[in-house]
């Protein structure tokens, strides 16, 4: 192994980049940090717009009957809160960690293909963008946000709603699918010398699989979203029952793109949390083997459980128990995950920083959305519960409680590295705990109101015994929630200010992105340190204690 | 819980019996009663799970918090042996709960080829219920002699839709174009609330389903009367209600059987009277409310395809004299 310098020019030269760099530079950046930086603040736009949709939501279905949002309104509301928060939130934050964290990570100086990489960006604000012009041309969309059809075609949408959609989504599921290659191809093509797989840090390894996903699940949306339009501005019929078409068809092409991307928007969190957790108990990965290769079986198997969002259709029972078998085994790997998280905080030294807080907290609602999947792989109990309240605190229990936790593990985690500045742990406290009490309030409850018998998309209800009730605590626990967001925004701004100096490697972490100044320069290193193993600093700190000779 | 108390004294409307808090858990038909059963199993199965990782998590959180002085923890990389040993333990689970959902399966949802009992026919946004055999067509209201097992056969007349009565069986999907079947059955007399579950459009939410379970005799007695055609009303308000039924439009989308209204595109009113509710479970069915549905359904049901028809405050009284004649 060639302990090698990745320095064709000096540093002299380097810094002449830098030179270039000003506000106009936001535009028309190609470097993958500004890029991610972008990512992040649309992200962050579109969360405090989705999570504004949601109060409303909350609002609305606060007191049985209530009148406050017509239904027109509260259609519109919770299927632009659901692509929003999908499609701009949950994959652009994710999306801009990757691009951010995966050169710096493997050593390189940018993605494989910067200009491709903005692209991609550009593509998904303008989708994100139109998505919202919809409002000021008629109605925005209020199919629901997997739009089943005949609902999402013109003799039922007559209006422009549905074409906005399907067109939005469009412009971001085709940057989508660039971001993957253009991430697969840096995984494999730009690592330093001497990181080999076995070596790549997991988030890099989650970000590289999870890229397979993007470019093999978001052309199937592609597809049938163009399938959409001509049904709509056309007069085709490939969704519709009269003339050969099948609204069941829509749903295997919707679904066969929407479980994988289930999964896209959790691999980058499970690997947001295996750099965490290892950091903070300052103990390496427990089973680094167990949890990458867990990784590539949830990735095949995604695509082999699609249909367990169908039990209800009445396909038949051994189509049903095909599916159910799949979505079982997936749970498998998964749980190996949370256990291999688990064991790596065994004896360690645990440090309760914001980030740890959030990453630990995460293990526990992860286990309860990840139960409750399993509960709905039961194909029963489906029977019973899909489409009720249940599923509403499922997906929120994997989203919320899933990735945004570890999103939020993410942020305390490398803020100092994108801005040079700690953020407060004070307020970090403050936001975690409002975080952990809202959430769960706004939450738990709508497990217990499934099984109450409300049906989920519902723009009021009838005062049954509790719906009222525990609608209230779920509105109450929301609004906590949407008050916790608060003090992010507070620490994001407190921090730009009076945030401590981080230095280069503040968390005393072990992986290359921690081996350059915060902020990274534009060409991110001017030297790379020697890589013997998965974490190239604690060689370097610890010449007598590496990993490969320690891990025999 | 006082909050609890407090909100549903204030409660704007509330149906005339107490169903079951948690239908999911409450069954009455052996159907429902198979998945209740499983449910608590897998249940008390994940509850179990879950205390165990909270129970390691709690105990890593309490023991292995780091003291000021301490030194690096001696690293472990993972222990192969433990590793699998959790992966075959997840897999048993697993297989467990696949065995007994299989079983739950048939028993939920048997084949079955038994003649349909019941057709049940989706709109936006009401139920249409048809008795094969009989002439009954009623609405949003189905009435079922206890404890005889339903096979129902469900259309959709637009979108897809789902049925879901969750005290007496599993939920399916209506899709259009393509024909489903339920069963269900219920134990004992009373009223089973269920609703749409897929969302259908604007007034997804008022598209309630009540099944009303009778004795024997109860039901013969509903049926003999259902199957009844209502007698033509001679003379005064009635009669002049009977006539602007006709004139108005009312007949352009409702039937009422032995008049020329025969349209199907809104619910039969053939024995509207004899209905606990109107608007698909959105108001109890009294002459005060039928009056307010007549003068502006949208103030009501907001987003349903009945128009306001702009009726004189007459033309509502003698409409309405007429309707609840319809028993």
């Amino acid at each position: 192994m060639s302990e090698v310098l990745v320095t064709p020019q000096s540093v002299q030269e380097l810094e002449q980049f830098e030179k270039t760099a000003g506000m106009l530079s936001w535009l028309s950046s190609c470097d993958h940090k500004q890029i991610g930086v972008l990512y992040l603040l649309t992200a962050l736009g579109f969360f405090i717009v989705g999570g504004c949709e949601a109060l409303l939501m909350r609002l609305q279905l606060a007191f049985a009957n209530n009148h406050l949002l017509g239904p027109e309104a509260y259609d519109q509301l919770f299927t632009l809160h659901g692509t929003t928060m999908i499609f701009l939130v949950v994959m652009p934050t994710l999306l801009g960690l990757s691009v951010y964290l995966l050169p710096l990570m493997i050593g390189a100086r940018d993605m494989a293909f910067p200009r491709l990489n903005a692209l991609s960006y550009w593509l998904l604000l303008f989708g994100g963008v139109f998505l919202y012009t919809s409002i000021f041309f008629g109605n925005a969309p209020d199919m629901g946000w997997f739009s089943y059809a005949p609902l999402s075609e013109k003799p039922y949408s007559s209006l422009p709603g549905v074409d906005f959609w399907a067109l939005g989504l469009l412009a971001i599921g085709i940057g989508t699918v660039t971001t993957g290659i253009n991430l697969i191809v840096t995984a494999f093509a730009m690592r330093a010398p001497g990181l080999s797989m076995k070596r790549l840090p997991l988030f890099a390894w989650m970000t590289m699989v999870n890229s397979f996903l993007m470019v093999f699940a978001l052309p199937v949306l592609n597809a049938a979203l163009v399938m959409l339009l001509i049904d709509r501005n056309l007069h085709a019929r490939f969704f519709t029952s009269d003339a050969g078409g099948s609204p069941i068809l829509w749903q295997h092409f919707f679904w066969s793109f929407g479980h994988p991307e289930v999964y896209i928007m959790v691999l980058p969190a499970f690997g947001i949390i295996s750099e965490v957790i290892p950091v903070f108990s300052r103990k390496p990965i427990f089973g680094y083997g167990f949890v990458a290769a867990s990784t590539v079986a949830i990735a095949l198997l995604s695509f082999a459980v699609w249909a367990h969002h169908m039990f209800a259709v009445g396909l038949g029972h051994s189509f049903d128990m095909f599916f159910a078998f799949g979505s079982m085994l997936i749970a498998i790997p998964t749980g190996i995950k949370i256990f291999n998280w688990i064991f790596t905080m065994w004896k360690g030294a645990i440090r309760f920083t914001t980030s740890m807080k959030f990453a630990v907290a995460f293990l526990i609602e992860f286990t309860i959305g990840g139960l409750s999947g399993v509960v709905f792989a039961t194909v029963p109990m489906d029977w019973q519960l899909t489409d009720s309240y249940v599923v509403v605190a499922h997906i929120h229990y994997v989203l919320f409680g899933g990735t945004m936790f570890a999103v939020f593990a993410g942020i305390y985690y490398w803020w100092p590295k994108m801005t040079g500045r700690l953020l407060s742990e004070r307020l970090g406290t403050w936001h975690f705990w409002l975080t952990v009490i809202g959430f769960n309030a706004a939450f738990f409850v709508q497990h217990m109101l499934g099984i109450a018998g409300m049906p989920r998309r519902v723009w009021t209800y009838p005062a049954l015994p509790h719906w009222q009730s525990l609608n209230m605590i779920s509105t109450v626990g929301a609004f906590v929630l949407g008050i916790s967001t608060l003090f992010l925004f507070w620490n994001f701004m407190w921090s730009r200010k009076h945030g401590i100096c981080a230095g280069e490697n503040p968390w005393e972490a072990w992986t290359l992105e921690w081996a350059t100044s915060s902020p990274p320069p534009v060409y991110n290193f001017a030297q790379i340190p020697p890589i013997h193993g998965p974490r190239p600093l604690w060689d370097l700190k610890h010449p007598g204690q590496r990993d490969r000779d320690l891990n025999k | 819980m006082q909050l609890g108390i407090w909100l549903e004294s204030i409660i704007i409307f509330q149906f005339g019996h107490s169903p079951a808090t948690f239908p999911v858990f409450s069954p009455h038909s052996p159907y429902a009663r198979s998945i209740s059963e499983l449910s608590s199993g897998v249940l008390w199965g994940m509850l179990g799970i879950f205390m165990i990782v909270t129970a390691l998590v709690t105990y890593c959180i309490h023991k292995f918090r780091a003291s000021p002085d301490q030194s690096t923890p001696q690293p472990t990389y993972g222990n192969t042996r433990l590793e699998v040993g959790y992966t075959i333990s997840f897999f048993l689970i697993l297989a467990a709960i696949m065995v007994f959902a299989v079983r739950s399966m048939s028993a939920s949802d048997p084949a079955g080829s038994q003649p349909d009992t019941l057709v049940v026919v989706a709109h936006q946004w009401w139920w249409e219920v048809r008795y094969p055999g009989t002439g009954i067509v009623t609405a949003n209201e189905i009435h079922v002699p206890v404890g005889v097992p339903q096979r129902v056969r469900v259309l959709s007349a637009d979108v897809i839709h789902d049925f879901w009565v969750p005290e007496l069986g599993r939920k399916m999907d209506i899709i259009p174009g393509s024909e489903n079947h339920v069963w269900f059955s219920a134990d004992a007399p009373g009223t089973y609330l269920g609703s749409c579950a897929e969302y259908c459009g604007v007034e997804h939410a008022w598209m309630r389903i009540r099944v009303v379970a009778q004795t024997p005799a109860e039901f013969a007695q509903w049926q003999a009367q259902q199957e009844a055609v209502p007698g033509s009303p001679a003379s005064g308000e009635t009669a002049l209600g009977a006539q602007y039924f006709q004139q108005l439009s009312c007949a352009n989308c409702h039937t009422i059987r032995g008049t020329a209204a025969k349209a199907s595109i809104a619910p039969d009113l053939t024995h509207l009277a004899s209905r606990e509710t109107l608007a698909a479970g959105r108001i109890m069915n009294t002459p005060e409310n039928l009056s307010n549905w007549l003068n502006d359904p949208a103030i009501i049901k907001p987003g349903c395809k009945m128009p306001n028809l702009h009726l004189t405050a007459q033309q509502r009284g003698a409409l309405v004299d007429y309707l609840e004649t319809l028993r």
